[in-house]
């Protein structure tokens, strides 16, 4: 099976302080095509910085990555290519706040796709129409409400025609009344089949669209099973307290 | 035939009202014309002006483009020297040590010694003052203009970098399109006040026989004796571009704070 793994993470190690806080302890994980993998955990577990390292946000101290079938942490690597095919939304949205939404959507394929601009901002139009934000094209960002910023940052990563989408608790900085429009986006991407790793506090959305779920304490992976046996058959005794706690 | 003085000239060239004033007031009218219009001496003033903005015009695209490339040695060094190896590390570690020291020597020193090293040193053989004057000057305003960027750049959220990076660009093309744009908008009125005070700052040329405005009115005042007049003149001119640039500077303030919204 881990043949065939879009993402392959094997003993990724990444240390602070000279190994003084090991963020990362050990971490293997296979991402497959068309996999929804939800990545749960207490804060300072060490599931943001999981997630960073999957693009090289964050530079692993030790294990390796493969995206595509290339090892994307040796120094070699050129891996402005490979984030090319990863797409990344953050908790607090980083539009470019001196552009347009068309504009900070279309940046992106024109320069480093090499399409047209009128070809690019077609696209954008398109996938803004689908996330219900086809009038505010020409806003500027500081214009839009958090959930809406956080609709445009996902479809601005998506005007990549990215192979995989890396949530890093998209949710977490909106108003509770706007997590909802952007879970419903990313159900939507879900359904269409897109390959998703995402870290959140969203319970139900990780019962609901996750197709597993990884539960992390301390810099390793605790529990990794369906959202089905995690959520209603916890098997360690620290997945037991967390839920108790967030559910 | 006897070489005309402002004196001699001044009943016939002065009208009928003027000469009818109370002594104090015709005199005031007799030394402007002594200072101003006998012998075109306004003219000097004109070209002293013309090579005050000549200067701090050139000056000015000298500190930018050096500021520039300064504050980018320094943001990259700080951010990302961990994370590098290799012979990049070696270039940038010197370039980064270059930055420092011409920072802390520029900073450090006045700007009347370094024209003079300039000038008569470094230049010694050149006497090309416009050209010495606009590298001091740019040289000179561009380690300020280097600090005022590299704040501006250190202002803009890590998050814009891990966007633009997330997003497939380098290093280089994020600050390009993502940093630099913004951190420029930020520091625009911190710039625009460098360069009033480089635009005041030009005065000193004089130590090297630049005759710019200041300069103008030194001669023109040891001619006539008349200081009071030329140097208030100077004063006088000096204030109204600062005046109307710090107005335009107020403007644009506004126009951007506003463009946020």
């Amino acid at each position: 099976m881990s043949g065939n793994a879009l993402i392959q993470v094997k003993d990724l190690q990444k240390w602070f302080k000279g190994g003084e806080i090991r963020a990362l302890d050990g971490v293997s994980a296979d991402i497959h095509q068309g996999e929804v993998v939800v990545v749960i955990g207490p804060s300072g577990s060490g599931k943001s910085t999981f997630l960073r390292c999957l693009n090289l946000l964050e530079r692993p101290t030790g294990g390796t990555i493969t995206f595509d079938g290339a090892d994307i942490t040796d120094s070699k690597c050129n891996i402005n290519v490979h984030r090319q095919k990863m797409g990344m939304v953050f908790q607090h949205f980083n539009l470019f706040p001196h552009m347009t939404i068309l504009k900070n959507m279309t940046l992106a394929p024109v320069k480093l796709l090499g399409k047209s601009q009128e070809e690019a901002e077609k696209k954008a139009r398109e996938l803004l129409d689908r996330v219900g934000l086809g009038d505010r094209a020409d806003a500027y960002p500081n214009q839009l409400s958090g959930g809406q910023k956080q609709r445009i940052a996902i479809v601005r990563a998506l005007c990549m025609e990215p192979e995989v989408m890396l949530f890093d608790e998209p949710t977490s900085a909106l108003d509770p009344e706007m997590v909802g429009e952007v879970l419903e986006v990313m159900k939507q991407l879900a359904r269409d089949g897109m390959t998703m790793v995402v870290v959140t506090h969203e319970m139900g959305f990780a019962r609901e669209v996750g197709s597993r779920v990884i539960f992390m304490d301390s810099g390793k992976i605790i529990e990794e099973n369906t959202p089905g046996e995690i959520f209603d058959h916890p098997q360690s005794e620290r997945l037991q307290s967390f839920l108790a706690k967030v559910l | 035939m006897n070489k005309p003085t402002p004196a001699s000239l001044w009943p016939e060239i002065a009208p009928e009202w003027m000469l009818n004033l109370p002594d104090g007031l015709e005199d005031f009218f007799y030394k402007l014309y002594k200072c101003f219009i006998f012998d075109d001496r306004y003219m000097m003033f004109v070209k002293g002006l013309g090579n005050t903005l000549l200067l701090t015009a050139l000056a000015l695209l000298i500190g930018i483009v050096l500021g520039v490339i300064v504050a980018l040695v320094r943001v990259s060094w700080d951010k990302n020297s961990a994370e590098m190896h290799g012979p990049g590390k070696i270039i940038l570690w010197i370039a980064n040590l270059v930055s420092k020291l011409y920072l802390t020597v520029i900073r450090g020193t006045p700007v009347v010694v370094q024209i003079m090293i300039m000038f008569f040193v470094i230049f010694a053989s050149s006497r090309n003052k416009i050209m010495v004057g606009c590298l001091t000057f740019g040289i000179n305003s561009g380690a300020y203009v280097a600090e005022i960027i590299r704040s501006g750049i250190m202002s803009i959220d890590n998050g814009q970098m891990e966007a633009g990076r997330s997003l497939g660009f380098g290093y280089i093309s994020t600050m390009r399109y993502v940093i630099l744009p913004q951190a420029f908008k930020n520091v625009l009125p911190a710039l625009c006040n460098e360069f009033i005070v480089l635009f005041k700052e030009t005065a000193v040329v004089g130590y090297i026989g630049l005759s710019d405005l200041t300069y103008a009115a030194n001669t023109v005042g040891g001619v006539t004796y008349e200081y009071l007049y030329t140097l208030v003149a100077a004063a006088i001119i000096y204030l109204i571009f600062v005046v109307g640039l710090s107005y335009l500077v107020g403007k644009l303030e506004r126009r951007l704070r506003s463009s946020e919204r």
